[in-house]
């Protein structure tokens, strides 16, 4: 471990553990505790809007759950604080995983808005019970009790917050650069990407989403020991508002930013609650009116939250070491050269009486690169889209190896070693190169959430990681490494989905536009290396504009017009082909 | 004081950190048709788009000798009129509405007079008039795009691929239409992935690839130029 | 429960449904425009019936100071992006939208106020009062965020609703307030007595429901705001200023926001937050309409009326419950019908 690297965390966890014994006056500690509270609930929120792309207002019921069933439990039954712990937190996740089933698949803007209908309804829900007490609440609630220590006063339960926040934090990033979080991160942007290469959307949805309830419900165990009351005033709708403006004020997916905005506003709201009004001399409350410009201001000016530009100005940590590894992911055995790999029978698909693709046949035999040619609007992205599992076919099918592809989604198609680039490249800026590499190798690891919370899927990270600078390096990107992926140059970027695709350890690439925006050199460059794959026994089917490029690189062509096949062979005699000079150069009008 | 309608001069534009028009001039007299033609992937669209101000370019357009205005609102009231590849017509909305709304900028009269003639033009529009123009074929929803643009009473009307996805009778059809609008007065720039048809009606060609412009003349000439087959089928390595 | 009752709950359930229709159909209209997903309706609502209120006690309503503040900050938003030069006519055009406006709809409350004006009169001007502000609301708000995603402008609407909210505690205080009804009439009808107030609603909503229609179907600009909605681009290509057509969709929603204050400050007692409630039941019911359909979300309106009329005779408790707990079917259904389209 780099004691460098550390050297920031330890020092400000020294600062934080001192705090309590200096001669500060109580009410910092207080407000030092809610903040702690609410940073527990924002690190759920942040991964969850920030790096999941999932809006919610909703987060503080699951504070209620957590506080409420510590709060019956324990006045009620008397169970220790201890046992009602894990409790709290189950309770939050049961509750979490049917509302996160009809949530995360509501489309777009109707999540947030699912969330504000459920954050409601379950406020109103809390109040009615008369076992929570309605409206009064429940009182009385004990103490933590450790060893017969009593956690009784604000300092000692300061440590046991800050405790879990820290802890929760550490966790949040290990999840955050694991396999299973490269997945949640490549949520964002429409996870097309994740999907092409195994990860299952709805499965990373959920996950993200119990995580952020379960350690919602432990910042309502904790609060409920603090307070020793609860009602449901704290768990309604405007305080899921407020977190929602601390993880936006923190900014998206960054986890130590979530503890920054959460202090952020609860020092702002301390300002305008105690100091504001005793210096202008009114009892008015401006605390919304601030909130909800802050928020607006935020939107317009910092969409990515304050946080990165306190990251700006606090010291760069040096990078993280590329992992080497001693155990090699292992690969698969290619087909010999020549038998068909891929095997598209009678595609066909229409748009209602618009037929895009008309009964197209054609193979992608291994160790051979086939280019799919064609005019624009000939079909060619719509017949590499049945083939990848993002269109559904109306007739026909494709093959691999016998097996039936067509109805497959495309995370089932990744399995089979079908990898594929994207027109619109389609990596995640903030990652790195190296971890945008990584991703492709989804479906070669197996570490789960708890694992990489836990940070104990180490030896197979650091394989994925040392197979991801392999592929890297073999593209000759490894410079960039440690760079976000958002800093390289398109022609950059385009082999990096390449490096990506290699990563899965295909026996079939599909490139959708490959060369485009490639500068001459870089157009060589990946002509090269096509062709050293193709040796290797890779098969290659790419669809390109540029006819320079697939002139010169592929084995056989595929020329489609108005979504018919009118023209196979291999690059000179297709050229020569009367149907495809008419198709290109239009006939006489 | 120059005779021409239209002046590029050394248009660059960028997407994000691509460029993908490396300085593009191009001068047009006022009555003609000028086609730009070139492979696919070759920045043609983007060159209308840049003169329609829809994307940002650096470099000179000037529109009847003046600086082109700055909004696209504004442009289109200059008299500068695009119908872009994708037609981006309003599909849930009936064919007169699309049309009506073509003459937004223009006096309720003005609309009335052009209106006529548009259907007096588009036969087939007029027999659908209530017709959501979602439903409408391709042919037919490229006639109302080119309908809807003519509602504007342009002055330089910019033709992005009107002969996309089209069946080649309709895409005769449509050069027909094209052709005969000159002599309305309207200039034309036409965009074209069909070499051969475009240059057909045209006075003047461009060729474009790879965001330069590799060649350009009269028509009659360019269409005979080898240089052409090779910059749409390429050389073999 | 008998006949009775029911039709009192009937007429019950209808009155406030027309008022949730009101509402949502603002909601929608906002987001057929310009996608913002505008929660602060029920802000213009409170602002409406507090300012009626007011004006019922001949005081001059705080709501003019709050428009002079509005314009105040649009006009500084304004200069500020001037600072690099502007010509002379948009400074001036900046002014007197900004500035005079408000400038003289204050001084012309200052004047009227006092006087004990006729209920038309004080209607009118509340409305007058409150519809300039959705300008601003959209100049100061949404106009930077005008091609962000909806998702951002939701919350936006959130931070507004907090703004706009925080606002209305400023300038009005906490007490709430109940205004007089239009007319103090009352009319038999068989069984029923129905408050002349709630023919108004009735009147208001069918009269706005018919206006809108003949703006969207029949006139230009109506069809235009469609247009904007349906296609941006193809709307920008046709000249269509779709800076306008936001500015449009946000005064007509404040107007009808300040028509809904009208209406329901005199039949409940109004705070500076009952507006957020309101507009939530409008909410539903414009979610019901899929924030594209306004026959659907009348009706749906109508419905959640009724709904909340019975549920809080046979189960008060749990009538919040049960309202906001219908959007998530809602949600999932449409949820469910959208990704049907998509594969398309």
């Amino acid at each position: 471990m780099n004691i460098q690297r550390l050297l920031p965390g330890l020092t400000s966890i020294a600062f934080l553990a001192v705090i309590p014994m200096l001669p500060v006056p109580p009410f910092w500690i207080t407000v030092l505790n809610n903040i702690g509270l609410a940073s527990l609930v924002t690190i759920g929120l942040v991964l969850l809007t920030g790096v999941g792309g999932l809006t919610s207002f909703g987060q503080a019921v699951f504070c209620g759950f957590g506080a409420y069933t510590t709060a019956v439990l324990a006045t009620n039954y008397g169970i220790s604080s201890w046992l009602t712990l894990p409790l709290s937190v189950i309770i939050g996740g049961v509750i979490a995983l049917p509302l996160g089933l009809i949530t995360v698949r509501l489309s777009g803007h109707f999540l947030p808005l699912g969330t504000i209908a459920w954050g409601l309804s379950l406020y109103y829900l809390f109040g009615k019970i008369d076992m929570l007490g309605r409206y009064d609440g429940i009182t009385g609630i004990p103490p933590i009790e450790l060893a017969g220590y009593r956690f009784l006063s604000d300092g000692a339960i300061y440590y046991l917050i800050w405790f879990f926040v820290i802890a929760v934090a550490i966790g949040a990033r290990n999840l955050l650069d694991s396999r299973t979080g490269r997945g949640i991160r490549a949520l964002r942007g429409g996870g097309q990407a994740a999907e092409a290469f195994g990860v299952n959307i709805v499965r990373a949805k959920l996950t993200v989403f119990v995580f952020a309830a379960v350690v919602a419900a432990l910042s309502g165990w904790l609060y409920a020991h603090m307070q020793r009351n609860v009602n449901p005033t704290p768990f309604g709708l405007s305080m899921g508002i407020e977190y929602l403006l601390m993880a936006v004020v923190g900014g998206s997916g960054h986890v130590w930013g979530a503890i920054f905005g959460a202090g952020l506003v609860i020092i702002l709201k301390e300002l305008l609650q105690r100091f504001l009004p005793a210096l202008l001399g009114t009892t008015t409350n401006f605390e919304m009116i601030v909130f909800g410009i802050l928020l607006v201001v935020i939107l317009q000016l910092a969409r990515d939250g304050l946080w990165p530009f306190v990251l700006k100005i606090l010291p760069k940590r040096p990078p993280k070491p590329i992992p080497t590894s001693d155990h090699k992911l292992p690969k698969r055995t290619l087909a010999p050269a020549g038998s068909p790999l891929i095997k598209v029978d009678k595609a066909r698909k229409a748009f209602g009486g618009l037929v895009a693709v008309n009964d197209v046949s054609f193979e992608v035999p291994a160790g051979r690169i086939v280019g799919l040619i064609g005019p624009n609007g000939a079909g060619k992205s719509t017949t590499f889209n049945l083939i990848t599992g993002i269109a559904s076919l109306t007739s026909g099918s494709v093959f691999y190896q016998g097996q039936k592809l067509s109805g497959d989604s495309p995370r089932h198609i990744a399995r089979h070693g079908i990898a594929r680039t994207f027109q619109h490249a389609k990596i995640l800026p903030e990652m790195s190169v190296l971890e945008n590499v990584a991703l492709g190798a989804h479906l070669r690891g197996s570490a789960g959430v708890f694992k990489s919370f836990l940070h104990v899927e180490r030896d197979e990270e650091a394989t994925l990681l040392a197979e991801a600078a392999h592929q890297l390096a073999r593209v000759g990107l490894s410079e960039y490494a440690n760079r976000p992926a958002g800093d390289l140059a398109l022609g950059q970027i385009r082999i990096l989905e390449i490096a990506r695709a290699l990563a899965a350890d295909p026996t079939v690439l599909l490139l959708d536009e490959p060369a485009a925006g490639l500068r001459h050199g870089e157009k060589q460059e990946l002509a090269n290396l096509l062709k050293k794959l193709r040796e290797e026994g890779v098969a290659v089917l790419l669809v390109d504009h540029d006819m320079g490029f697939v002139m010169g690189l592929v084995d056989h062509l595929v020329v489609l017009d108005f979504g018919t096949l009118i023209a196979e062979g291999n690059p000179a005699e297709v050229r020569r082909h009367p149907a495809v000079i008419a198709a290109y150069l239009g006939g006489a009008a | 004081m120059s005779a021409n309608l239209l002046e590029l001069s050394d248009i660059h534009v960028s997407y994000g950190r691509a460029e993908v028009l490396h300085g593009i001039s191009l001068a047009m007299k006022p009555g003609s048709i000028v086609t730009v033609i070139g492979a696919n992937g070759a920045g043609k669209s983007t060159l209308l788009n840049s003169i329609m101000g829809i994307v940002p370019s650096r470099g000179s357009i000037l529109y009847n000798d003046s600086p082109v205005p700055r909004s696209v609102e504004e442009r289109v009231a200059s008299g500068l009129c695009l119908v872009p590849e994708k037609r981006e017509l309003f599909a849930t909305m009936s064919v007169e509405d699309n049309i009506e709304l073509g003459g937004f900028l223009r006096s309720t009269s003005e609309r009335a007079e052009t209106r006529e003639d548009v259907y007096i033009r588009f036969p087939r529009l007029a027999e659908r008039r209530k017709q959501l123009a979602g439903t409408l074929s391709g042919g037919e929803r490229q006639m109302l795009a080119l309908a809807r643009a003519l509602m504007s009473r342009p002055r330089l009307l910019l033709l992005d691929e009107p002969s996309l996805g089209l069946a080649p009778k309709i895409v005769v059809d449509i050069l027909n239409i094209v052709s005969e609008l000159r002599k309305t007065g309207v200039s034309i720039l036409l965009v074209e992935q069909n070499a051969r048809a475009a240059l057909e009606i045209a006075d003047e060609g461009y060729l474009v690839e790879l965001g330069e412009v590799k060649l350009s003349g009269p028509a009659s000439e360019l269409a005979t130029n080898p240089a052409l087959m090779e910059s749409y089928l390429g050389t073999h390595a | 429960m008998d006949a009775m009752i029911a039709t009192f709950l009937i007429q019950d359930g209808v009155t406030s449904g027309a008022i949730y229709a009101l509402l949502g159909l603002a909601l929608v209209l906002v987001f057929s425009v310009t996608r913002v997903i505008f929660i602060p309706q029920g802000e213009f609502v409170a602002y409406g019936a507090l300012t009626l209120a007011l004006l019922d006690s001949s005081k001059v309503p705080a709501t003019i100071s709050l428009l002079v503040f509005f314009g105040a900050i649009a006009f500084l938003l304004d200069l500020w992006n001037m600072r690099r030069g502007a010509d002379r006519g948009t400074l001036l055009r900046s002014v007197a939208v900004n500035l005079v406006l408000p400038g003289m709809i204050y001084g012309l409350t200052t004047l009227l106020a006092p006087l004990g004006l006729p209920s038309f009169v004080k209607a009118l001007l509340t409305i007058l009062i409150i519809a300039p502000m959705g300008f601003y609301v959209y100049r100061i708000a949404y106009r930077p965020l005008a091609d962000a995603s909806v998702l951002v402008l939701l919350i936006c609407s959130v931070g507004v609703h907090l703004a706009m909210m925080g606002l209305g505690l400023v300038f009005f205080g906490a007490e709430g307030l109940r205004a007089q009804p239009l007319s103090d009439a009352n009319y038999t009808m068989g069984m029923l007595m129905v408050p002349a107030q709630s023919l108004w609603i009735y009147g208001a909503t069918i009269g706005i429901m018919i206006a809108l229609y003949v703006f969207f179907e029949r006139t230009l600009l109506g069809k235009a705001l469609r247009a904007t909605a349906v296609n941006r681009l193809g709307a920008r290509l046709v000249g269509v200023r779709t800076q306008l057509t936001g500015v449009t969709a946000f005064m007509l929603a404040a107007t009808i926001g300040a028509v809904s204050g009208v209406l329901i400050g005199p039949i409940t007692t109004i705070y500076y937050d009952t507006g957020f409630l309101i507009g939530l039941k409008g909410f539903v019911a414009a979610i019901i309409g899929g924030l594209a359909s306004f026959p659907i979300t009348a009706i749906a309106a109508i419905a959640v009326g009724l709904i909340e009329a019975f549920a809080s005779f046979f189960a008060s408790s749990y009538k919040e419950v049960i309202v906001f707990g219908l959007i998530i079917p809602v949600l999932v259904w449409l949820s469910l019908s959208n990704a049907f389209h998509e594969e398309e």
